[in-house]
């Protein structure tokens, strides 16, 4: 193990300033500083006030990734940061300090997916990935089906949210609920008192129709909205709104149109493996209820534990790890921070 | 560090100090020697670009290392411009001037980059004669002897340099600055887009009095007569020359590398503690949350 070659990894794509450091499929470090506090007022992550937090996190942030791990820069094989996609104020402080980091330290630098990160970093916890595998990347600005057949050389995108992504919805239905941002983890928590069964919410792009165009994609505006309407109609007429059950039956509906679809796609596909990343991942209706079906077609479901699930810089070090290990070559001094590069760019 | 002088006396402290500035369109990377009593240009990379501060700074400090054959760990000490200018490209600057800093154990000191553009110094687009004195082909070419020059790509349809105010400032010879200048009081202004500008006041001796500050070119304009300036130098009085009404310096326009590490030499020369690098932003965040975070990831 100690010959497997030791990555580092910077993640600035949104607003966690994460830098992690591991050897091979090991985690040595996890260091994390998180701006959430400063948006939730907004409601929402702002990029400028991300960015700004960004540059101040950075370097103290890497102290203590180095500490932890009992290491030096100097040890570092290879540095590994997001590229994109992501904001892009936020990504170029987080490449500017990975050029800084592999110029004065003279090591190699990999501009990498954010989204490949997500599904590398499962590796840290369960080992190699089998290929292929389909992978449900599902946060607050994400929701994706891939197709993972070697994450060192692209993923194919199987379908994505055609309008809000699925944590986005959380954080609007968690705000019509009166609860704080981010949403997931308050709905999540009010949802485990309330009957999931209590309110029919549409699954969107579910129907017969839309799967032929829309076999995989998501949709939940139309969820969104019909939440609003069901909680506005109970405020005017002057009834409580039973937040535990709304918040259990939105949940239900989500989960049910994310794991029915990440499934399916497994099915059709011949694969046997679902990784779930992102910070929807954390979401326990969502674990358990793709456990629960996946066993009845025999695939086993893959989730890093919650704190792999949000952006971090271990799923950054993880990939580079596995670039590294793949012979892949380093991006050149000049990458650029693309806040929308493709699923099939894995590396710049 | 410690090293064996041109004349080989021992004892005079000679620092390779590295230069960044971003916080205008000219992407800046040098190295200059700071001695005890002298301060000179050892490479230098300028590219106009106002998009691609990140992808062009990092390859311009790689090319000033190799211009001299030094490594990284040859560097005493960094030199950062803390702006005013546009975030986004200015915090390239100085994220990578604070994390090569601490992978390198030396010092960081942050310069009000305006004040690099004020200082009274012989621009460093006119020291041809240092050694190891590069300008990448992209490079704002300028130099007082050589005609008007013209600025790097992005910049197409700005007034060339030097162009059309030769003779208001002196502009004619390699000792244009300051010295001459007298108890002239001086506007410098650099572009903050959406229609103002970062500014500051300065007096015949590069001090400055007022600022940063943004505001509308016509504001500037109004509180530098009132201050009775009588000259205005960068590339923001440049733009807005019609609204200032002042007559223009020709050089430097942006941010100078030797005038930057001058204003840190006093600190470099005493090994003072680093600082650690804050920008000067000037305006408060846009607080606007991302109306769609699609672009944001999981
Ligand atoms: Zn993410």
């Amino acid at each position: 193990m100690a010959d497997e070659p030791l990555i580092l990894g910077i993640e600035t794509s949104c607003d966690e300033t994460g830098v992690g450091i591991v050897r091979g499929h090991t985690l040595l470090a996890d260091a994390l500083a998180s701006s959430v506090d400063e948006h939730a007022r907004f409601g929402g992550v702002v990029p400028e006030v991300a960015s700004r937090a960004h540059l101040e996190a950075i370097v103290p942030t890497m102290d203590r990734a180095l500490r932890e791990a009992g290491v030096t820069i100097a040890d570092i094989d290879a540095i590994a940061v997001t590229s994109g996609p992501g904001l892009a104020g936020a990504l170029l402080v987080g490449v500017a300090a990975a050029k800084g980091y592999a110029l004065a330290a003279e090591k190699p630098v990999y501009g990498v997916n954010h989204l490949a990160a997500h599904v590398a970093v499962d590796t840290l916890e369960h080992g190699p990935l089998p290929a292929p595998a389909i992978a449900m990347l599902v946060s607050g600005g994400h929701s994706s089906l891939l197709l993972v057949d070697d994450l060192a050389r692209g993923v194919t995108p199987l379908g994505a949210t055609i309008d809000d992504a699925a944590g986005e919805a959380f954080d609007k239905v968690a705000r019509l609920l009166g609860l704080p941002f981010p949403g997931g983890p308050y709905i999540d928590r009010e949802a485990r008192s309330g009957d999931p069964a209590s309110i029919a919410f549409p699954r969107g792009l579910t129907a017969a129709k839309d799967l032929a165009a829309h076999r995989y994609d998501f949709s939940f505006s139309g969820l969104k909205t019909a939440v609003a309407r069901w909680v506005e109609g109970r405020r005017r007429s002057g009834e409580p709104v039973p937040v535990a059950d709304v918040a259990a039956s939105f949940q239900e509906a989500v989960c049910d149109v994310l794991t029915g679809k990440a499934l399916a796609a497994c099915r059709a596909h011949g694969v046997d493996t679902l990784v779930i990343g992102g910070g929807v991942a954390a979401n326990s209706r969502l674990r358990s209820m793709a456990e629960q079906r996946a066993q009845r077609y025999g695939i086993r479901v893959r989730v890093p534990r919650p704190g792999l699930c949000t952006d971090n810089g271990a799923m950054v070090a993880a990939l580079g790890s596995h670039l590294v290990a793949a012979g892949v070559r380093p991006s050149r001094l000049d990458l650029p921070a693309d806040s929308a590069l493709p699923l099939t760019t894995v590396s710049v | 560090m410690w090293a064996d002088g041109a004349g080989g006396r021992l004892g005079w402290l000679t620092v390779l100090v590295l230069v960044v500035d971003s916080s205008t369109p000219a992407v800046t990377a040098a190295l200059v020697e700071v001695t005890a009593d002298g301060v000179a240009l050892r490479a230098y990379r300028c590219t106009i670009d106002a998009r691609a501060h990140g992808e062009l700074l990092a390859p311009q400090i790689e090319a000033v290392l190799t211009d001299v054959d030094a490594r990284p760990g040859d560097l005493g000490a960094i030199v950062a411009g803390l702006g005013p200018g546009p975030f986004t490209g200015l915090r390239v600057g100085l994220v990578t001037a604070a994390t090569m800093g601490q992978v390198l154990g030396i010092p960081t000191y942050g310069v009000c980059s305006l004040d690099g553009i004020a200082h009274p110094t012989t621009p460093t687009t006119t020291a041809d004669a240092s050694p190891g004195h590069a300008v990448s082909g992209k490079a704002e070419a300028s130099s007082a002897t050589a005609g008007p020059a013209t600025a790097g790509d992005g910049t197409a349809g700005q007034a060339t340099a030097g162009d059309g105010t030769a003779g208001q400032v002196g502009a004619g010879g390699a000792t244009v600055g300051w010295s001459t200048a007298g108890e002239r009081r001086v506007l410098v202004a650099a572009d903050a887009r959406r229609k103002e500008v970062y500014w500051a006041v300065y007096d015949g001796d590069g001090q400055r009095i007022v600022g940063p500050e943004v505001d509308a070119p016509a504001v500037a304009a109004a509180r530098a007569r009132e201050l009775a300036v009588t000259v205005a130098a960068g590339d923001g009085a440049h733009r807005y020359a019609d609204v200032l009404g002042l007559p223009l310096r020709a050089e430097p326009r942006y941010p100078d590398a030797v005038a930057l590490v001058t204003l840190a030499a006093a600190r470099i020369r005493a090994g003072a503690p680093g600082e650690t690098l804050t920008p000067l932003y000037l305006r408060r965040p846009d607080a606007v949350a991302a109306t769609s975070r699609k672009s944001v990831l999981p």
